[in-house]
């Protein structure tokens, strides 16, 4: 009997990438009266910013960040040094990064690499359900500035909840990345909504005998380069996909540190990135659609570095 | 009335005719000698009619038989001021020639905004599209105001803009759609259309602001006595760059119009939930501000809508007053135009959650523009009440002509998604979406 009921599996929920955020944030909102919740549009607050309080700060878009980004900068992510560690700035940044659908230029952006730039900040950028409530839980209980780079596109998209991701103490935590298809010949790595894109490729390819490891980030700011090395060192193969303009980008980062460390002697073929066109988004579908990174880029790039 | 079957003379030799009931037929329009003239003093296209004189039907209209009054005066509410002494006039002439302009022009952006909602629901537009149907005493009132030479800058509400400084139906219909025919190739959409003297169009809220005093820089600086209206809502008006915009524009004394079109939300917040002072004319402090009114109508839960900024007449002496004072060099001034939009925020947005569907009802039944220019020209014996229909068949048809073009015209070539990105540069290479991908950027 005992081994009867070992075998029945517990019930999977699906859940949406944006209830899991919700979820996140709910659980934090209750677990500590200090944290609370500022923004447009969001349910009203009250009272002014007090010491010692934890602000979930909404952006409507990252691309409306700019407008405080002196702040985001300046005042978070510079504070605590330089302060000489005495004033910590226990707040969360988050809302929608990224290019959406038909949205064009000013609303398209990808912050990624702005803010991945900068010591003194976290920034994560969860892809599924579970990195959502994770991160976001995380995010909150961390003492530092963390950025928290959504995808609308995903808010949507339902996914399977593991159990122990049910749980009120679930946290992923920052700054480690996830593998999540095992593969041999070559590594991939991405982050945010692209990571479906390469398991979709890698879904493709595995037909065709090639297997793809595909690795979700989850954290740009501590990037979790061991995890990317190890995998490479295996593979000997690297393809970096991104949604974000290629110079000065996320993959341009990777391949850098690569090079950098102990994987490099490991690679059989010089890395590839896959990224957004280098154009500001246009809101033409059709050039919308090749001004991101879709599956068969993603393919191509594979198979080029594989030389097939 | 004699010069004016002069004038039927030259139209009925030149257009088609089939005479009903054995009466001669005018088109109901503006005169020939106006039209001729239009084309010379590059005139936006949008009242040059003569194209639609020459093809148009002969008119249903039996003008011959009646005689229409040349104009007529009307008394406007007087304006609420800020450090002004005195204000616009409190009286207007709208002559008859002026009225059919602004009712057929005010009817075409109407006519515009309900077909791109169609158009968004059919998913023929996609992503953000906002609607300004409702304000459109604001953007032919303010045209009305000013000189095609002046310049113009708004945020994200701007089709009705777009139009009234000059773009076609079909070029603004066609952007929407993201066809190589709309007036930004495609590549913009809704928020981001370019015209002569209109720099958009702005996304960002309030960025376009510090924009439009930068331009009434470049008017004071050029020295050829244009001024600048700058536009911004209610839910911008708080924006710390707009303050540094208004310091810099009265040290300089920039011909800079600011004019907060306030339509009462910040997408779904109400001014009074987002403002502290909703006096937005004031908020120039230093600057003189003057806020359009109107009788406010109708009884009705508190708070009010209030509908000033929604009789164009109103909107036009304001401008011209606003115009006038920084023509004259005394630096900028602000405008604040109460308004409604009968739309959500966007497309995404019913409207109907944070106020409610009676509230827009009483605007639409009480105070809106079209409506109330219509009566003010049919009651005082400027127009006809068949003839303004027979102004709503033509746009009716201008408008599903120009939906026509915008859904058949093709997307812009895959070929051209580098180009436009530098001005004035030889071509070079852009990287796509890998390194084996490359497209031709051509300025």
């Amino acid at each position: 009997m005992a081994a009867v009921s070992g075998l029945v599996r517990r019930p999977l929920r699906e859940v949406t990438v944006r209830d899991a955020i919700n979820q996140g944030m709910d659980e934090e909102l209750e677990r500590d009266e200090k944290v609370f919740l500022l923004g447009e549009e969001v349910a009203q607050y009250d009272g002014a910013y007090k010491a010692g309080l934890r602000p979930i700060c909404e952006f409507m878009t990252f691309n409306f960040s700019m407008q405080a980004i002196d702040q985001v900068i300046n005042s978070a992510a510079k504070t605590y040094y330089m302060s000489g560690g005495l004033q910590p700035v226990p707040i969360v940044f988050r809302g929608p990064n990224g290019a959406s659908a038909g949205v064009a230029a000013q609303h398209s952006q990808c912050f990624a690499a702005w803010y991945g730039h900068c010591p003194g900040l976290k920034v994560v950028s969860p892809w599924n359900s579970e990195d959502a409530k994770g991160l976001i839980k995380s995010a909150i209980r961390d003492n530092n500035p963390v950025v928290v780079l959504e995808n609308e596109l995903m808010y949507g998209v339902p996914f399977e909840f593991p159990p122990e991701a049910q749980s009120k103490d679930f946290l992923i935590p920052i700054g480690k990345a996830k593998i999540e298809r095992q593969g041999t010949h070559i590594t991939v790595v991405s982050h945010s909504r692209p990571v479906g894109h390469c398991l979709e490729a890698a879904a493709v390819l595995s037909k065709e005998g090639v297997e793809c490891e595909v690795i979700n980030m989850r954290t740009i700011r501590p990037m979790d380069m061991e995890t990317i090395e190890a995998s490479v060192m295996k593979t000997n193969h690297l393809v970096t996909v991104e949604g974000g303009w290629p110079q000065f980008g996320v993959g341009a980062e990777i391949c850098a540190r690569i090079m950098e460390g102990p994987a490099f002697n490991f690679l059989d073929a010089p890395a590839v990135r896959v990224t957004g066109a280098d154009v500001p988004m246009p809101y033409a579908k059709i050039l919308e659609d090749n001004s991101i990174p879709q599956v068969k880029d993603i393919i191509f790039a594979i198979k080029k570095t594989l030389n097939i | 009335m004699r010069k004016m079957l002069a004038a039927v003379s030259r139209v009925l030799s030149g257009a088609s005719q089939k005479p009903r009931h054995g009466l001669a037929t005018l088109p109901s329009l503006v005169s020939i000698s106006r039209l001729k003239q239009s084309s010379h003093l590059g005139l936006p296209k949008c009242w040059d009619y003569s194209h639609s004189l020459k093809t148009r039907q002969a008119s249903r209209v039996l003008v011959a038989s009646r005689n229409f009054a040349n104009d007529a005066t009307f008394e406007i509410k007087k304006c609420d001021l800020h450090r002004l002494e005195e204000g616009p006039p409190v009286t207007t002439v709208l002559t008859r020639e002026d009225g059919l302009k602004y009712y057929r022009m005010m009817q075409t952006v109407r006519r515009m905004e309900l077909k791109a909602d169609q158009l968004y629901k059919q998913k023929i537009i996609r992503g953000f599209c906002h609607l300004c149907d409702g304000q459109e005493a604001c953007c032919v009132g303010l045209e009305a105001g000013i000189n095609p030479t002046d310049h113009l800058i708004t945020a994200y509400r701007a089709h009705g803009f777009t139009f009234t400084r000059g773009l076609s139906v079909r070029e603004i219909l066609a952007e929407l759609t993201g066809r190589k025919g709309g007036c930004a190739k495609g590549k913009g959409g809704s928020m981001h259309m370019y015209a002569k003297n209109f720099y958009g169009g702005n996304g960002i809220v309030g960025a376009q602001v510090p924009l439009g005093a930068g331009i009434a820089l470049a008017c004071k600086y050029n020295g050829k006595d244009e001024v600048c209206l700058t536009l911004y809502g209610d839910g911008a008006a708080n924006q710390g760059q707009i303050f540094e915009a208004y310091n810099m524009a009265a040290l300089w004394k920039l011909p800079c119009i600011f004019i907060c079109e306030n339509n009462r939300y910040g997408m779904g917040t109400s001014v009074e939930r987002a403002a502290a002072s909703t006096d937005y004319y004031k908020r120039g402090d230093f600057i003189p501000g003057l806020r359009v009114r109107t009788p406010v109508v109708g009884p009705g839960p508190r708070p009010r809508p209030r509908v000033d900024g929604m009789d164009i007449l109103c909107v036009r002496e304001a401008t011209r007053f606003a115009a006038a004072y920084c023509r004259s060099g005394k630096g900028p001034i602000l405008m604040e135009l109460q308004t409604y939009r009968y739309h959500g925020h966007s497309m995404s947005d019913p409207g109907v959650s944070y106020r409610t569907r009676e509230e827009i009802q009483e605007v639409r039944s009480k105070s809106d523009p079209i409506m109330l220019l219509k009566d003010r020209m049919v009651n005082s014996n400027l127009a006809s009440v068949e003839e303004l229909k027979e102004i709503d068949v033509e746009v009716r048809k201008e408008i599903e002509d120009a939906a026509q073009f915008a859904t058949a015209d093709p997307e812009p070539p895959l070929e051209e998604l580098g180009y436009h990105i530098y001005s004035s540069d030889p071509p070079f290479e852009v990287r796509g979406a890998n390194q084996w991908i490359k497209f031709k950027s051509v300025s």
